[in-house]
């Protein structure tokens, strides 16, 4: 691996055996103390508790998981990341567009164009995503689906703008001046020559931004919008009791994890199939 | 207008629980971040597959639901926390594993001959890494760290919906209970996010300006 990078094997010696001896030490002892703690947790929750007077079974106790063999309950938590999957998918394909649009408009030749895109644009990056969804709900009368896209698609597009003008700016001069060179006007060279090349260079980074965006799907929660974790931890939680707490958030984390790790496993591939330039 | 003028008080109020927020949170994070990006990088095995596994889990975990752990879900295994506490342990574990992504990028950075150089004079790990490579690496990290410290001050927002009476819950019962001057209330508290949120734009351009030369 020589000439990787610095925290491959640089900064330490190729362990002899008294360091591998040391190492494995270490190994151990982070090993155990992550058990204990594992442990603990795992002996805390089996224990019943008492809670307001009812003593509740232990957390791994039957009773507290045998709403799952319910297929009703699995349609449920079904219905939740169908939701949070749809609002996703919705608000990606708007952030791209909106992306695209703030990204022209943010780098146009025209400073009354110019400026006020990146005033607008500076404004909605600095926001919380949250507060946008609130602005959406409590002022426009969409409900809650369109003001977790919006919100959504408004904040990542103004991101995704960035990163398109990034991209842009990244590719060498000679592209545009060869565009227009060869007479196409300025929208036409930004939209065959400049987009297609940056959109490529920048997908792993765009494909990271929309990981985010699935991840922020779940502020619906506070905004009262039934994704998944409102689906679970709120609407289910309600129906079969709170001693089902502890499964239905193990199941919504279970979920999320892999959801998550398999698209971000698929940017990752992505990231390395890009063709080297 | 009004309306955030005569509830300026509030507005503040919530303002100074969302930089406390920020502060404690971040600093938490500062100093978890670094311990995992140092694991991350180190010759024991067990350190780096433990730090590897509690980056790739909170990345892939929404801030939400880490709330609702702590809020919700500790409770039964421990005595609760106040919500303020809770908020703060919860923003901190989640944007560590980002410092140190930002800081083992930035180490990664770091041209290799320096860390050969600090070898050769003799140093071990713990040497090369406080005296020659974090040095360098901490300026290098500048832009992409202070991203981080953006989005933790958006998401201290996420604590508003758990109960800490924070900026963004301020701002949404005020808006409730004047329901004819939404809009100004909450670009009042859109303006006291910007407050945070643009200076540190304004100084990570500036920082990187100044130190990404001295090299």
């Amino acid at each position: 691996m020589g000439g990787g990078p610095v925290s491959s094997n640089v900064l330490f010696d190729s362990p002899g055996p008294k360091a591998r001896r040391r190492s494995l030490i270490f190994s151990i002892i982070a090993l155990v103390v992550v058990a204990v703690i594992v442990f603990w947790a795992i002996l805390t929750l089996a224990a019943p508790r008492l809670s307001s007077g009812i003593k509740l079974p232990g957390s791994f106790d039957p009773s507290r998981w045998d709403i799952f063999s319910d297929p009703r309950v699995w349609r449920d938590i079904g219905l939740g990341v169908l939701a949070t999957l749809e609002a996703a998918a919705v608000a990606s394909v708007l952030a791209l567009a909106v992306g695209v649009a703030f990204s022209l408009l943010r780098t146009s030749v025209f400073p009354w164009v110019r400026i006020p895109a990146t005033v607008v644009l500076e404004f909605f990056r600095g926001m919380p995503v949250l507060l946008i969804m609130l602005f959406i709900l409590l002022v426009s009368s969409f409900g809650t689906f369109w003001a977790v896209v919006l919100g959504l698609a408004v904040y990542n597009g103004a991101i995704i703008g960035e990163i398109l003008r990034a991209g842009i700016a990244s590719l060498p001069r000679g592209q545009q001046e060869a565009g227009l060179s060869l007479g196409l006007t300025r929208l036409q060279t930004k939209s065959f020559i400049e987009y297609p090349q940056a959109f490529r260079q920048m997908l792993p980074v765009i494909v990271a931004q929309l990981v985010v965006l699935l991840k922020d799907t779940s502020l619906g929660y506070i905004v009262g919008y039934s994704e998944i974790i409102r689906t679970t931890m709120t609407e289910m939680l309600a129906f079969h009791g709170d001693r089902y707490k502890f499964s239905l958030y193990i199941i919504t984390l279970v979920i999320y994890l892999g959801v998550n790790l398999s698209v971000s496993a698929f940017a990752r591939r992505l990231a390395r199939r890009r063709p080297a330039r | 207008m009004n309306a955030v003028i005569d509830n300026l008080p509030l507005y503040l109020q919530g303002f100074g629980v969302t930089l406390s927020l920020f502060f404690i949170g971040g600093i938490s994070a500062m100093i978890l971040g670094t311990i995992v990006a140092a694991m991350r990088i180190s010759p024991v095995a067990g350190f780096r597959g433990a730090a590897v596994v509690y980056t790739e889990a909170l990345r892939n975990t929404p801030l939400t639901l880490v709330f609702i752990f702590f809020v919700s879900v500790l409770p039964q295994l421990a005595p609760r926390l106040p919500y303020f506490a809770s908020a703060c342990v919860a923003l901190a574990l989640y944007t560590a594993p980002f410092v140190a992504e930002a800081l083992r990028s930035g180490v990664n950075g770091v041209p290799i001959g320096q860390a050969e150089a600090a070898r050769s004079l003799g140093m071990g790990f713990g040497q090369a890494l406080t005296l020659v490579i974090f040095p360098q690496a901490f300026r290098m990290v500048i832009p992409p760290m202070v991203n981080v410290f953006v989005a933790l001050a958006k998401n201290t927002s996420v604590a508003g919906g758990f109960f800490v009476a924070e900026l963004f819950q301020r701002g949404k019962g005020l808006a409730n209970t004047n329901g004819d001057s939404v809009i100004p209330i909450l670009f009042g508290v859109a303006f006291f996010y910007l407050v945070i949120t643009i200076p540190l734009g304004i100084v990570s351009s500036r920082l990187e300006k100044r130190w990404v030369v001295a090299r």
